[in-house]
């Protein structure tokens, strides 16, 4: 029946002045959507396979493609717009639920982008940091109720074990089978370059990168893939998740097709088998089972590790939060709705959670108000786009950041959200090895290193013209926010005033 | 007193202020007339606009040196009867009266200010579980908060905070500063960047017997206030002063931090200093960096902090404030420009002006002093 016939939201445009039918696009396309055509002797594009990767116009040598928005359309309706009744169209089909991934691209408010931040004038100096220190450096992890002297006076060192990062950002938690081998290589290296970190996800962790554990965080999720004594103590940290931006609520499910020969050793499960996370973990059906967990891992690693407990910024986060710093985390760690996944529940994706500016300001007054804000640490993701975003997070209260899309878009990433799929042709979010290789760990890493010191020369710039020089002093720092455009209860949520008061 | 009136800025507002400070302090306990200060921070007029001005003299009140002297604006009668009221039931007063003060011109506007010599009931200490300093702290912050029209400014043992709106030689003669004589006085003019009207307002600002007076507009404040409201003080006024205030009473008298370690918090040295110290002062300074990271102070900022038989002068850790220090025998001096120290003591056997992030503190009884 044609109903099911979709017509592509992208067309392949090519100009055939330039097109020189080399047939690099063809060979590039893992989705098979250019071929050539013997008989008329030209490249021919089939738009319905596209899913705007850029794979292929980036790679064109004479610059003879281009893909655009197609201008076929459905009669305007300000209520069922074409997304919606081709949705109708694919469920009718298949009966299933839709697929989709990357963060929520849907039209709700950015509140960064309603945000503004300070700079000094007259009565106190800006500090030019290519003359003086600016200090990035942070520290994350719980802190003792008093400090303690010895015989002699001086004070001991009660602080348990934290992470210190060089700057106030790490890769989010993306797993070695959402995401490629070379895609974990490069943000191994990376983290180990900059003196960051990043997050295995829940995927376990490959034998090779065991030599990057000092700046590796080890994540327990609900379906324990790859979880034992040896990995948890590879880590700097090991992290809790709870939940993810992208999908609270819900668990996870990595496809059969990509759990091949080494994803399938690291998660410890059997070759072609789907991974299904749990939407709860099975051992926590309320605040005083994940103490309980929180104290196991930190008895399987001796004490000499933090625990990070990651939630989904949902409606009720402040006192979900108030709740896990008595549960003896010592970093919680907030995923906004923004965030990323590589495969989520549409309706879920663009329909659950709320935004991450929001939650990270409740959640921090809500410590402050309790008085247990110095018992934890605050890390934000979903989505921290650039260094303004996260100097805007750190400055309503988050400690660091979480960097998932943006490390991906370093590594190639063109924001198609097709990772379900499996046929990433930047090599990130696939198994298939002639895909992998086109990601190489040597440039990839070097490009997340160029991003991140990119950054930290921004934020050093914006702290500077604020007359701080060190991002502590930053943390929290709501006057040095304003709204623009927002009413009273955002502002108050928010905790900042607005532009010209 | 002007802050009843609904138009009343001080405590609504940030008010960042430009200032002058200077301090006095005899280490071997040697009075120092009132007069010296006022000359002292006079000749810095200029760094003053005639918005406020104060002192805090240490030693002062030998015939009552165990009481607390509450030294309290009352806005009208019936605001002053029922903080005393207050008083009353919490303390025992040994002495009440109204603080002489002398007509002056260039200060107008005075409410009632009056001073309680006073010792907290025994037993309403023990029922509130504390110690007689926490005690007192909270009945000062009780009144300061909750009785409108009270405002208590000085609450230390043998020492007093005199501060108004005026230039702050004017202030001093006001109140007949020259009648007093202590081992330390401390001197503040302000240059705010806005109208306040209101006394309160005016520096040192002092909690139980520590003062503090600053100069300068910290980049770090809502991050600091922030963190110090949690426990148990509330930045009603809105300036820098006040957070440091509260930030060194927490972190000398309830966390038990040394003059010395609370420097090394506010205005710790840079990591890169860190990393090439010895091994034992690298390890204390990265704990004290991430034990108290919230309490660093950043921005520009001079400080004279002054406690029961010491003053400590600092300066923030870019040093981008001016601050002179000098010593002549046994006296330590600390001021915005040189000239204030010139003026009362022209022949001085050092001066020099501290690094960022330095402190110079003098205590009663170490002539030397400890640097």
């Amino acid at each position: 029946m044609p109903i099911n016939y979709i017509y592509p939201d992208y067309e392949i445009e090519r100009d055939y002045d330039k097109c020189i039918n080399c047939r690099v696009c063809e060979r590039q396309c893992a989705n098979e959507a250019h071929a050539y055509n013997e008989r008329r002797g030209k490249m021919l594009a089939d738009s319905s396979k596209c899913v705007n990767c850029h794979r292929c116009v980036s790679l064109c040598p004479t610059r003879a493609l281009k893909i655009v928005r197609t201008a076929h359309t459905f009669r305007e309706n300000a209520n069922w717009n074409g997304q919606l009744i081709n949705e109708i169209y694919k469920q009718c089909d298949s009966g299933g639920v839709l697929l989709s991934s990357m963060g929520n691209p849907r039209e709700y408010p950015i509140y960064f982008d309603r945000l503004l931040l300070n700079a000094s004038q007259v009565t106190n100096p800006s500090i030019d940091p290519l003359r003086e220190p600016m200090e990035t450096r942070v520290s994350l992890g719980a802190k003792p109720d008093r400090i303690e002297r010895g015989a002699d006076g001086r004070m001991v060192n009660n602080l348990p074990p934290r992470l210190n990062l060089s700057m106030p950002a790490m890769f989010s938690a993306m797993s070695f089978g959402s995401i490629s081998y070379n895609a974990h290589e490069s943000l191994a290296r990376a983290a180990t370059e900059l003196g960051i970190y990043y997050n295995t996800g829940e995927g376990g962790l490959h034998e090779d990168f065991y030599r990057y554990g000092p700046n590796t965080i080890v994540q327990v999720a609900s379906g324990r893939f790859g979880v034992h004594g040896e990995y948890l103590n590879a880590g700097a940290a090991v992290e809790i998740k709870m939940g993810q931006g992208a999908k609270p609520g819900i668990g996870g499910h990595l496809p059969g097709k990509k759990i091949v020969g080494e994803v399938s050793r690291t998660r410890m499960i059997p070759v072609g088998s789907d991974a299904i996370s749990p939407a709860p973990h099975h051992d926590i059906y309320s605040i005083e089972d994940l103490r309980q967990l929180v104290f196991s891992l930190k008895e399987a690693t001796a004490y000499t590790k933090p625990v990070i407990v990651k939630i989904a910024a949902v409606h009720n986060v402040a006192a979900i939060a108030s709740g896990i710093a008595r549960s003896g985390a010592d970093i919680i760690a907030i995923d906004g709705y923004r965030g990323g996944t590589g495969a989520a529940p549409t309706r879920i994706r663009d329909n659950v959670g709320i935004p991450i500016e929001l939650a990270l300001a409740a959640v921090d007054t809500r410590l402050r108000d309790e008085r247990i804000r110095d018992r934890v640490s605050l890390v934000a993701g979903g989505s921290i786009r650039s260094s303004a975003d996260l100097v805007k997070a750190v400055a309503l209260g988050a400690d660091a950041c979480y960097i998932g899309t943006a490390a991906v878009l370093a590594l190639g990433c063109h924001l198609c959200r097709s990772c379900q799929e499996g046929k990433c042709n930047w090599g990130i979010a696939t198994q298939v090895p002639e895909l992998v290789k086109r990601l190489n760990p040597n440039v990839g890493y070097r490009r997340l290193v160029n991003l991140m010191n990119a950054w930290n020369h921004e934020i050093k710039e914006i702290m500077g013209g604020m007359g701080i020089n060190s991002i502590e002093s930053l943390r929290g720092n709501r006057l040095m926010l304003r709204g623009v455009g927002l009413n009273e209860k955002e502002l108050s949520i928010l905790g900042v005033k607005h532009a010209g008061e | 007193m002007l802050r009843t009136r609904e138009d009343i800025l001080e405590g609504r507002l940030r008010i960042p202020s430009g200032c002058a400070i200077s301090g006095i302090f005899s280490k071997s306990g040697k009075p120092i007339g009132g007069e010296r200060i006022i000359k002292s921070i006079e000749v810095m007029h200029d760094r003053s606009n005639g918005l406020g001005g104060g002192f805090a003299c240490y030693g002062i009140y030998p015939q009552f040196p165990d009481h607390y002297a509450i030294h309290v604006f009352h806005d009208n009668l019936a605001s002053k009867r029922e903080c005393e009221d207050f008083l009353l039931k919490n303390f025992d007063i040994a002495s009440m009266s109204e603080i002489p003060t002398r007509l002056t011109s260039g200060v107008t506007d005075a409410p009632l200010i009056w001073r309680y010599f006073a010792e907290p009931l025994r037993h309403r200490v023990v029922e509130d579980f504390c110690d007689e300093d926490e005690f007192v702290a909270r009945r000062v912050t009780h009144i300061n908060a909750r009785i409108d029209g009270s405002y208590v400014f000085s609450s230390g043992k043998n020492m007093g905070v005199f501060k108004a709106i005026g230039f702050p030689e004017d202030v001093g003669r006001f109140y007949r500063l020259e009648d007093y004589e202590g081992y330390c006085m401390i001197a503040h003019g302000r240059y705010p960047t806005n109208t306040p009207g209101w006394w309160g307002g005016a520096h040192p600002f002092a909690l139980l017997s520590s003062s503090v007076v600053h100069n300068g507009e910290i980049s770090s404040y809502d991050a600091n206030r922030r963190s110090i409201e949690p426990y148990g003080y509330s930045c009603s006024l809105q300036t820098d002063t006040e957070v440091i205030a509260y930030i060194y009473d927490y972190l000398t008298r309830r966390v038990g931090l040394s003059q010395r370690e609370f420097a090394d918090v506010v205005a710790a040295p840079f990591w890169s200093a860190i990393a090439d110290m010895p091994k034992d002062r690298r390890e204390y300074y990265e704990y004290i960096r991430a034990m108290f990271s919230n309490f660093l102070i950043t921005g520009p900022f001079s400080i004279i902090v002054g406690f029961e038989g010491g003053m400590m002068a600092l300066n923030d850790r870019l040093k981008l404030r001016s601050m002179v220090c000098a010593e002549r025998g046994d006296t330590l001096y600390a001021a915005s420009e040189e000239c204030a120290i010139r003026v009362v003591e022209p022949e001085l056997d050092r001066v020099w002006a501290p690094a960022g992030g330095e402190p110079v503190i003098a205590t009663l009884g170490r002539p030397g002093g400890e640097r």
